[in-house]
């Protein structure tokens, strides 16, 4: 364009940069915070002038962030699987097969995409001390589950709606069962949407808040956003061990973010636009 | 299958064969439609069973705990209208909503329109603006926490420097409400400016063209070809950002917990409070049904409103 032709390119560089480096500003002086001990009073605009990593070691000794870490991952994990099976699977149908009621499942599908948790506390927490479900892994990745099928059977079945017909229709001649063309056909196709699904649900998840702050009470349970939470809660005193405790805690999501940007990106895209 | 019968005579063997499969699936026993009774299953026990389970409680005065509780009737409904707590908290839960809304449209617009060509630094502006959008809604709180503390917060050495008295940024309960919708603006806006990235590229560079031709002015090309050729992904945005900001809970759980006092409430969070520290657990029932209510009106308005104004076009 003309008027990108006129413009002086370093004058959009800087500007970039520095929008960025403002969005950074929370993490900076989070990172300032975690690495300065207790006595160091100095502003936290300013970088220690030597490393400390006591509040880390503190932290991971206190906070107990590695249990934490392990809680998450396992959740993480095994909701992610659940979640890529039960809705390619549910995505199937219907993708594939009109009629009224499938229309009707369709639009509650979407419906609960937007219940907000809150409004169920009260009831969710109440069946789940019923059968036994607080603090347990079963518990807490049955409901977060269910609240992140809903975004991966859409894109299942908006992704599934792209694959022609015709293929399904060559199986069934070649004597396939509809099963069959699932598993055969559709599933080996569904490796780029799978990415996506991993990506949007497994940062869902991983940084979950709201469920588990009511369904994970006990200390033993805790995943890494609650570990954080209830350290930041306890250590009024220690920022610098909580800061450090956070820093842990967001580590691995970011470090991953950095290696699979593009991944990370265009799956946020897809689930965006192609609704 | 019965309704292939009559063609049976007239075709082919094979022909017949191809037909009723073909009619097998596409027709009307959808036997694979038994696949997404697991993701129904998930649905009923967590979601519909919950949602009854949460009407029934939301008439009953019982305090979440004990085993003894009455029916109350609709009074909790009735608590609901007069509790001026609950009206602050619906008034925040729009200023959050629509507050972010607005903002995180235009930050992300202008992130967008800024990043949409190549130059040095673009990538690395791009990730440390969607950088935040994967870090935990709450952490992030916990890390903006350090700019707006009293003692020795960041924020508070930044205007010390220019002379002015610090402050205790998150007292005031407007300001903290201000400052949770900026918080939450510049942890999303990530999301927006992606999106509307992805929008700008399938703008095709001939309508500027011709514009520029025409003599159309940077601002009238922005007015009448980037805007409507943006709608769908400003409507996606929008939407998304919405419904977000209503269901907004993890940031003010970080900041402010709703403080001062009940000043920055959302219904979320106060439904939180209601339920672990006044022990009511009926009350709040109550109130998650009418938070459910004003999202899903809300989303239905805002759908019903965007896509009216597509036929206006």
């Amino acid at each position: 364009m003309m008027i990108q032709r006129r413009s002086y390119p370093w004058i959009k560089s800087v500007v970039a940069v520095l929008i960025g480096v403002i969005h950074f500003i929370p993490l900076y002086i989070t990172i300032t915070v975690a690495l300065k001990p207790k006595t160091d009073m100095s502003s936290r605009w300013f970088l220690p002038t030597s490393v400390d990593i006591g509040n880390f070691l503190y932290a991971i000794e206190k906070a107990k962030i590695f249990n934490a870490m392990k809680n998450s991952v396992v959740i993480t994990l095994f909701s992610v699987v659940i979640i890529i099976a039960v809705g390619a699977m549910a995505a199937y149908p219907i993708a594939r097969n009109r009629s009224r009621i499938n229309t009707l499942v369709q639009f509650f599908i979407l419906a609960v995409m937007m219940v907000p948790p809150l409004s169920m506390l009260v009831p969710l927490v109440t069946i789940m001390a019923r059968i036994g479900g607080i603090s347990t892994y079963w518990g807490i990745i049955s409901v977060l589950v269910t609240f992140q099928l809903p975004i991966s059977i859409f894109l299942y079945s908006n992704f599934i709606r792209t694959i022609p017909r015709e293929l399904d229709e060559a199986a069934l001649i070649d004597a396939c069962s509809p099963f069959a063309i699932f598993y055969r056909i559709i599933l080996p196709l569904l490796k780029p949407v799978t990415a996506t699904v991993i990506i949007l649900t497994g940062v869902n998840i991983w940084n979950d808040f709201q469920f588990s702050l009511f369904l994970l009470q006990a200390q033993q349970s805790r995943v890494v956003t609650l570990a954080v939470s209830t350290f930041f809660a306890q250590s009024s005193s220690n920022f610098g061990a909580a800061a450090a405790a956070a820093l842990i805690a967001v580590l691995p999501i970011s470090l991953m973010f950095l290696f699979l940007q593009r991944y990370f990106i265009q799956g946020m895209v897809d689930s965006a636009v192609k609704g | 299958m019965n309704y292939d019968h009559d063609r049976r005579a007239v075709l082919p063997e094979y022909q017949h064969e191809h037909r009723s499969l073909i009619a097998k699936l596409r027709g009307r026993p959808h036997i694979t439609n038994i696949m997404y009774l697991p993701a129904l299953c998930f649905f009923l026990v967590f979601v519909v069973y919950p949602f009854a389970e949460g009407i029934r409680i939301s008439f009953t005065n019982w305090n979440g705990f004990s085993q003894s509780y009455r029916y109350v009737g609709g009074d909790n409904f009735i608590r609901l209208i007069s509790d001026g707590n609950l009206m602050q908290a619906l008034r925040n839960t729009l200023i959050y909503g629509f507050g972010s809304t607005i903002f995180q449209q235009i930050f992300g617009l202008a992130y967008a329109l800024l990043l949409n060509s190549h130059f040095r630094g673009r990538t690395l502006a791009r990730t440390l603006i969607y950088l935040p959008v994967l870090i935990a809604p709450v952490i992030m709180g916990y890390m903006w926490y350090f700019m707006f503390q009293y003692s020795h917060g960041a924020l508070n050495d930044l205007t010390a420097a220019f002379g002015m008295v610090p402050k205790d940024w998150l007292a005031t309960g407007d300001r903290a409400v201000v400052i949770i919708v900026l918080v939450n603006t510049l942890q999303f806006c990530g999301i927006s400016m992606v999106i509307y990235l992805a929008g700008l590229q399938t703008i095709p560079v001939t309508y500027y063209e011709a514009a520029q031709i025409d003599g159309a002015s940077t601002r009238s090309q922005f007015l009448n070809i980037t805007i409507p050729m943006l709608r769908p992904s400003i409507i996606t945005s929008m939407t998304l950002n919405l419904i977000g900001g209503l269901k907004l809970f993890d940031a003010i759980k970080a900041l402010t917990n709703g403080g001062p006092g009940y000043a920055s409430h959302s219904v979320s969070t106060l439904i939180d409070y209601t339920y672990f520290r006044n022990q009511s657990a009926g009350y709040s029932a109550a109130m998650g049904i009418l938070l459910f209510l004003l999202i899903m009106a809300v989303s239905l308005i805002f759908q019903w409103v965007s896509s009216r104004k597509e036929i206006d076009l």
